[in-house]
């Protein structure tokens, strides 16, 4: 389906406040898990089952010398046509026909975790190590039901985080790559034809995240 | 702020320097990025590249502690490139003003000095007048004692390429910001400085301020839409508490605290209250005596007289120049002269410098009352890491209190503008807001001093203490009330008849001879007659589309958004910049802001009032005799820095400085064994000492234990990789914490030496969690900016070792 919703994740506008790293984890009673200082303000180090979104810090010398500091809230892309619906057995992940939102049920516990993370280009998909159960952003599904804006978004106090219907996050996202390639000739829109949550970058997306597009 | 924050948004250039906005005031950086979507540039200067750097147009670096070094060669720039405004300057700034010929500067001094007192006579920092009294001025800027020529004079020493070797800035650098910032000169643009903790934070940190206040009024940025000079504060209600007294030489509305010298009303009237003689200027302090008396009517009610000066003497004295910071506070306990201490939402044992001397000073105790909402390490000082508990005398109560949200207040942002808050919970267990504790305290402390009288009851017993909500607890808007004030009999003002008891709607209807009572004369006009509180409001309209939003919330003063918003028109009173119309005048009044004063324009000579109308003669001061130091900003190295010579002068040190000299406060400048420049900060995902935020397991599973920034260069030379645990120690203390190894700090290159710089955050203590690591104060020094004692907490020197 290519009707629904989407979400603009614009890294040109993104402080790494990571207010949604937490709303995220507050929206859905996920726990702060035991981490250490390893050297990066990137904490927790990668997704997991207890964690939905991480936004992701990445450091080097740009080309003039100076040092660039690039952030990347990462979170399950919400596919047009998802991958990870491949390891499908039954219904175990589902679309929602009004939002599009994917939804990995409870019922993940019987897929095999491996063919469904292989079927993800983008590295998302968690599983419980107890119950076995697969875990990942659902869009705020719920919030979204009750007429709320998904809580990453709610909580970004730049822009940087857009919600919509994709039709017009799609016109949202040409017109703000068209304006930031004026000064940012590598600006581009990650995947914008088979995603709802398409990233806005400015360089190079691997040097953002190894992950980061298609 | 002089502007307010969603100001911002009009600025063609922003200038983040002395702060990390999008770190430290995330929300900021919603009107930064609104800015820069309409084409302004932001510029970032820190000596580490920081998540505010990250979304700069332009970043410099710069060493920790050389801000007037840089912004010195900013202010020889904008007058050897012409880059001023200069019928900004003629008709706003004292820049005309010829200055008395016995002011002069040599070698890093003013005239007056006297190095044995470590003081300035101040006789020589003022200006020429005439018979009557009226200063003299050269409005052709030419004549060589006016103060712009004198300020040419002093900054022409900040060339590029001194400013570079100072501050390690590369020249191009220095350059390209002080271009882009200067671009803001002139009717048309406005630039904007957003700074904080990283500018006050020196022993030069309210000189810093001054400098860009300098460099704000050569390019006719204040009182003018998108600029001003904007201090950032923050969640803890900074701003609130400051406007409330929560220093010790400030009374509530920045009254001066009374002293020895003043010993009844009338001399401290005579010597607060400033004199001018210049034509058209509103002199607004000369309402002095209105504002204390008002206060003191506030605080004594009817015990308070005109016979017995108001009960002016119940007000305690500080002996004459006595410094009663923070900092002295813990000496004086150090040294066992302090037996007791109620520490009220705070925790000194991790956020005083020298935080060894902090903690064993505490020891000193006999008692301790503490009240938070969680427990810290001052309340646990007693079994922190390296003490003997058993030998410790002091009793700790730790008294458990309400959070924000779980009682009615007000709180007041950056802008001025007063939000009330609503309580929305009940506090968990017996905890109780610390409002309470101290109501049912005072109303003790009465009763026992009428039962047992006791030395001088008077100042406790004659204290009005009417701020009950009838269940033995203190209401807020009891508060509110007293705060803003009111007739203590029927009155008629501004055309109007108010009855006794009816709120005084504006601080310019309050009097000295007692029949007005109000306990801030700045919030004075936040509750009306009829008893709205305006701090309530949320309306959303805009009227002039610059988002001044008039019906949200409420600001002092008198609900202006724009402080001496009429710098932004011209003689006749029309909009300099038409596209951000802050002000008009119609021909009868004003429209747009609360206009600083309803006057006419300055073109009607016979009525009209200058802009500055808080400075004496009504201009503002680009020679300013009102610090400490001097009139000009000048560059001192910190009291703890790399160089043993300061390149500017002979003063390697701020000459006015207090230096403490107990064995535990020592410095160590320009030793070999402490070659690191260091610098503290906070983290966006934690709150000051993190005594609150490190027990929030989101936020310490994204900051979980301590860091030291450092350079690539650094870590290759002492064998560090990134992850590794390191040891930092400074002359007077030291910790661990692990190596964040970055290209976004590097090596300065400073007096043709390189120097290396490392930062880290103060959000941690020993006592949660149990591997978060300690106290970056453990480093610090014990010292402080000579206006304000704000502790050097920005710069000083450190090792850095493999742990």
């Amino acid at each position: 389906m290519s009707e629904g919703k989407s979400i603009i994740m614009d890294t040109s506008r993104c402080t790494a406040c990571r207010g949604c790293q937490i709303a995220c984890k507050q929206w859905n009673g996920l726990p702060g898990t035991k981490t250490k200082q390893t050297g990066t303000y990137q904490n927790p180090p990668d997704m997991s089952y207890q964690t939905f979104k991480v936004v992701r810090f990445a450091e080097g010398k740009a080309d003039n010398g100076k040092p660039y500091w690039y952030f990347f809230s990462d979170m399950c892309r919400h596919c047009l046509n998802p991958g990870c619906m491949e390891g499908n057995k039954k219904n175990e992940i589902i679309q929602d026909p009004a939002t599009g939102a994917v939804i990995h049920t409870p019922a993940t516990k019987k897929l095999d975790y491996n063919t469904v993370l292989a079927g993800c280009p983008y590295d998302i998909p968690r599983q419980d190590p107890k119950t076995k159960e697969l875990k990942k952003c659902t869009m705020c599904l719920d919030r979204m039901r009750d007429n709320k804006i998904p809580a990453c978004v709610k909580t970004c106090p730049t822009g940087a985080l857009v919600f919509g219907e994709r039709e017009e996050i799609l016109k949202i996202v040409e017109e703000r790559v068209a304006k930031l390639k004026q000064t940012h000739p590598k600006a581009k829109a990650l995947n914008p034809d088979d995603v709802r949550v398409i990233f806005i970058v400015t360089d190079d997306p691997d040097r953002y995240h190894k992950f980061a597009e298609a | 702020m002089t502007n307010h924050w969603i100001d911002i948004r009009h600025s063609d250039c922003i200038l983040i320097m002395g702060s990390n906005a999008a770190e430290n005031h995330p929300i900021s950086f919603k009107w930064v990025t609104r800015a820069k979507e309409k084409g302004a540039k932001l510029i970032s200067v820190d000596p580490r590249f920081t998540r505010t750097s990250s979304k700069a147009d332009f970043y410099a670096p710069l060493r920790s502690g050389t801000d007037i070094a840089f912004l010195g060669g900013m202010i020889n720039y904008i007058l050897e490139n012409q880059k001023y405004y200069r019928d900004y300057l003629v008709t706003h700034t004292n820049a005309p003003y010829l200055v008395n010929e016995g002011f002069g500067f040599d070698d890093g001094l003013f005239s007056g000095y006297d190095s044995a007192s470590r003081k300035y006579d101040k006789a020589t920092w003022a200006m020429q007048t005439d018979e009557a009294g009226v200063v003299k001025k050269d409005a052709s800027l030419d004549d060589p004692r006016c103060v712009l020529q004198l300020l040419r004079q002093h900054y022409s020493r900040y060339t590029l390429e001194l400013v570079s070797s100072i501050t390690g800035t590369p020249v191009e650098d220095l350059r390209t910001v002080y271009e882009m910032f200067s671009s803001t000169g002139g009717p048309e643009k406005a630039g904007t400085i957003m700074y904080a903790l990283g500018w006050t934070q020196h022993t030069v940190g309210t000189q810093i301020i001054r400098t860009m206040a300098i460099i704000q009024l050569l390019l006719g940025n204040i009182g003018v839409c998108g600029g001003g000079v904007n201090a950032l504060r923050g969640e803890p209600n900074v701003q609130g508490s400051t406007d409330m007294c929560v220093l010790y030489h400030i009374l509530p509305g920045y009254l001066r605290a009374p002293w020895a010298d003043a010993p009844d009303l009338k001399s401290y009237i005579a010597q607060v209250t400033p004199k001018t003689k210049e034509p058209n200027s509103a002199n607004w302090w000369q309402n002095y005596s209105k504002y204390i008396v008002s206060l003191l009517k506030s605080w004594y009610g009817e015990a308070a007289t005109p016979e017995n000066d108001f009960c002016y003497q119940h007000v305690p004295k500080l002996d004459t120049g006595q410094n009663r910071s923070i900092m002295n506070f813990f000496d004086d306990m150090y040294a066992g002269k302090i037996k007791g201490f109620i520490c009220l939402a705070q925790n000194p044992a991790c956020h005083v410098p020298n935080a060894n001397k902090t903690r064993a000073a505490l020891a000193k105790l006999d008692w301790l009352v503490h009240a938070n909402i969680f427990d810290n390490e001052t309340a646990s000082f007693w079994h922190g890491p390296g003490v003997d508990s058993k030998k410790v005398k002091t009793e700790v109560f730790l008294l458990p209190s309400a959070a924000f949200m779980e009682k009615d207040g007000s709180l007041t942002n950056s802008g001025r503008w007063v939000h009330w808050r609503y309580k929305a919970s009940v506090p968990p267990g017996d905890g109780m807001p610390i409002g309470d504790m101290l109501y049912r305290l005072v109303n003790k402390l009465k009763a026992l001093y009428k039962k047992e009288g006791g030395a001088y009851p008077a100042p406790i017993l004659d204290l009005s203490w009417e701020y009950g909500d009838g269940k033995g607890n203190l209401d807020a808007m009891s508060v509110a009330k007293a705060v803003n004030g009111y007739f203590l009999k029927d009155v008629s003002a501004g055309g109007k008849d108010f009855k006794k008891g009816q709120n005084v709607p504006s601080f310019a209807m309050l009097r000295d001879d007692g029949s007005t009572s109000a306990g801030n004369w700045l919030y004075t006009g936040m509750v009306t007659p009829d008893g709205k509180n305006l701090a309530q409001r949320r309306g959303k309209s805009d009227p002039t589309g610059l988002g001044l939003y008039p019906e949200w919330s409420w600001c002092w003063p008198v609900n202006r958004r724009v402080l001496y918003n009429r710098a932004s028109v011209d003689a006749q009173g029309q909009p300099i910049n038409p596209n951000k119309p802050l002000l008009t005048w119609t021909g009868d009044k004003w429209v747009g802001d609360v206009p600083d004063g309803a006057w006419p324009p300055l073109a009607d000579q016979e009525k009209t009032m200058r802009a500055f109308i808080m400075k004496p003669h009504g201009v503002a001061s680009i020679f300013g005799p009102g610090l400490a130091e001097g009139p000009f900003p000048e560059h001192y190295e910190p009291v703890e820095g790399p160089l043993a010579q300061n390149p500017m002068s002979g003063q390697r040190i701020n000459p006015v400085v207090k230096l403490f000299k107990d064995p535990i406060d020592v410095y160590a400048p320009a030793d070999p064994r402490f070659p690191v420049v260091c610098t503290t900060y906070t983290a966006t995902e934690h709150w000051c000492s993190g005594a609150i935020s490190r027990w929030m397991p989101w936020l310490t599973e994204a900051m979980p234990q301590v860091y030291l920034e450092m350079s690539h260069e650094l870590a290759e030379q002492k064998g560090i990789k990134n992850g590794d645990k390191v040891r930092i120690a400074s002359a007077r203390g030291q910790l661990d914490a692990v190596a964040m190894v970055t290209v976004r700090l590097r090596p300065f290159k400073v007096q043709g030496q390189e120097v290396h710089q490392v930062g880290m955050t103060f959000n941690y203590g020993w006592r949660h969690p149990k591997d978060a690591g300690d106290s970056a104060n453990l480093l610090t020094p014990t010292v402080g900016d000579a206006n304000t004692m704000a502790p050097e907490y920005k710069a000083f020197m450190v090792s850095v070792s493999k742990a």
